[in-house]
């Protein structure tokens, strides 16, 4: 893998998502940022998809569950030119295909509706039910937050997938440990997450969510395994790359102007 | 005519789509045997998903095979498909603008020795709520037969309300429906009879012939179909007889009661009355004593319509 590529294309991520939501002036910064690398990994590595023919039948598709990272997801399409740059000046605006949450019908690009956790993650366990009953080539990847994982309907859609074998589903949880009224550990814990998925029966991994290097071989790992759904655990920091939001708790949906975008798009180098 | 489940029919159904279209899939949650599906699922090995006992996931999982190309028929009791599922099926389904059939299966009384946690009164008044839905509850086998056909082929979500249990054959077979356009049964022109389901349908026929040996000329619809309402039939017959009783297994509250009132206040003024439950729960009880004791009977159509008619 040519790794400094994938750490360039994470940059311009984190730089439109910052600048998407500061030309907005409000938004969900900090479980935005905190998938940046998954998805300019996914994007810019692992994913067989062909922005020139979005809806391609046997592409890999991503289910980002939790929705309100959209933003994060909407500047990763743009870069991949399945929708043009401008359009990130939209966000929320009425009418606009980049909503606050994920939508299906609006985004070019866009796999699934998310916004009301955990059901993107029971859509994509039905998605690669699907398409293994079709023996279609292709991963399905979903995208769940370590918040979201409190909803119950995680875990029934946990013990779905490893019931029936849906071992081309490769999920990760996006484990920043925040959420909005505080820590996970303060608001709901989540215990030994890594041990709750493997009881459930998953191929669970654990990597640094920020190392592209480490998310590649996990992701390489969960492609070899067989018989079993993965969840790759990321530990990740809420607000990563933007100095004025980084590892806090406040970032979950915050205010901020373009002037302070911008200086944050600076900073990172 | 003999009578026949209603689940019996439904998984006959179900099979002969099922030859016909390889996106047709059964989904349940753990009601596999009490819906008779089984048989599906002996029939298309890996067709028929068993989510086990979570209907969240069973509507969320629905909605991925429809995005992975499947057509779903998802059914579970209609207390848990409405009331337990109602975010999954509003955002993931019918938001989302994928093509998920849920079922729910034993409406309002028809649930007796569940009682009162299982008997959904309002399910519908819940589902009439989603934009676009297609909400229906066929009469008798030869309409539940040609409305899932015609939901199987449509592409949008439905709800249909599914009784279990034998009813009373209304139609003949060969007969032809439409979702969206109710059947009238009997024209008539002192008084307009509006019912949903096998068992208030079944009950307007009665009073139907009750009123006609009392000299009272009344028409009889099935409207299988209560969202979209077939409103010009209504305003058609409500015009034509001045007076409509609406008769349902349902909450008159936000079930076919108030749609038809939706309708008439606005387009045409008419004087009504309502046979159904009357901001009720439900509770346990043989069906036939739940009928009785919520007044869902012929005698009280016979007697709204009386009131109605100021006789």
């Amino acid at each position: 893998m040519d790794t400094q590529k994938i750490v360039e294309f994470a940059k311009e991520i984190r730089t439109q998502t910052l600048f998407t939501i500061g030309n907005l002036g409000v938004g969900h910064i900090g479980g935005a940022l905190s998938v940046v690398d998954v998805l300019a990994l996914l994007y810019g590595k692992v994913m067989k998809i062909d922005p020139a023919n979005p809806l391609w039948e046997e592409r890999d598709m991503l289910v980002l569950s939790k929705g309100h990272a959209g933003p994060a997801l909407y500047a990763t399409l743009a870069l991949k030119g399945f929708f043009p740059m401008e359009e990130l000046t939209t966000l929320n605006q009425g009418g606009t295909n980049l909503p606050s949450h994920c939508d299906r019908t609006r985004t070019v690009g866009i796999d699934m509706t998310t916004g009301s956790l955990a059901q993107g993650f029971s859509a994509a366990c039905g998605l690669a039910y699907a398409r293994q009953l079709d023996a279609k080539p292709g991963y399905v990847y979903a995208i769940i937050g370590d918040g979201e994982s409190q909803e119950g309907q995680v875990w029934e859609a946990a013990m779905f997938a490893a019931h029936y074998r849906l071992d081309h589903l490769i999920a990760f949880t996006d484990y920043n440990k925040m959420q909005i009224d505080g820590t996970t550990d303060e608001i709901m814990g989540l215990g030994d997450i890594e041990g709750k998925w493997r009881s459930f029966g998953w191929y669970t991994q654990r990597v640094d969510g920020h190392d592209v290097e480490a998310l590649d071989r996990a992701v390489l790992a969960a492609q070899k395994n067989s018989g079993k759904p993965s969840m790759i655990i990321m530990d990740t920091i809420k607000g990563k790359g933007a100095f004025f939001c980084e590892g806090q708790v406040g970032s979950h949906s915050m205010s901020f102007d373009l002037a302070k975008a911008n200086e944050a798009m600076a900073r990172l180098g | 005519m003999a009578t026949q489940e209603m689940r019996s029919v439904y998984v006959e159904t179900l099979i002969a789509l099922a030859e016909r279209d390889e996106r047709i899939m059964v989904c349940e949650a753990d009601l596999m045997r009490a819906h008779g599906t089984t048989k599906f699922a002996d029939r298309f090995p890996g067709r028929a998903v068993d989510v086990g006992v979570a209907e969240a996931n069973l509507v969320g999982v629905s909605a991925g095979l429809s995005l992975g190309g499947k057509i779903p028929f998802a059914a579970t009791f209609g207390c848990f498909a409405s009331r337990r599922a109602f975010d999954q099926f509003f955002l993931s389904a019918n938001y989302a603008r994928l093509n998920v059939k849920l079922v729910g299966t034993d409406p309002g009384v028809t649930a007796a020795f569940n009682g009162g946690t299982h008997m959904p009164f309002e399910d519908v008044g819940l589902m009439r709520m989603v934009p676009g839905l297609t909400i229906f509850e066929p009469a008798d086998p030869v309409s539940l037969r040609a409305l899932m056909k015609q939901s199987a082929s449509m592409w949008g979500c439905t709800y249909m309300r599914l009784p279990r249990k034998s009813v009373e054959p209304v139609y003949e077979e060969g007969e032809e429906f439409t979702l969206g356009k109710g059947k009238l049964l009997f024209d008539g022109d002192d008084v307009t009879i509006i019912a949903m389901g096998g068992l208030l349908v079944g009950e307007a026929i009665k009073a139907h012939g009750m009123l006609a040996e009392e000299g009272i000329d009344a028409a009889v619809i099935d409207m299988h179909t209560v969202k979209p309402l077939d409103e010009e039939l209504v305003l058609h017959h409500a015009r034509k007889s001045g007076a409509v009783v609406t008769a349902e297994n349902h909450q008159i509250a936000g079930g076919l009661g108030a749609a038809v009132a939706n309708c008439l206040s606005c387009a045409c003024p008419t004087p009504m009355r309502m046979v159904g439950i009357r901001d009720e729960f439900g509770q346990v009880g043989t069906q036939a004593w739940l009928q009785q004791h919520y007044r869902l009977t012929a005698d009280e159509i016979v007697t709204q319509v009386k009131d109605v008619l100021n006789k």
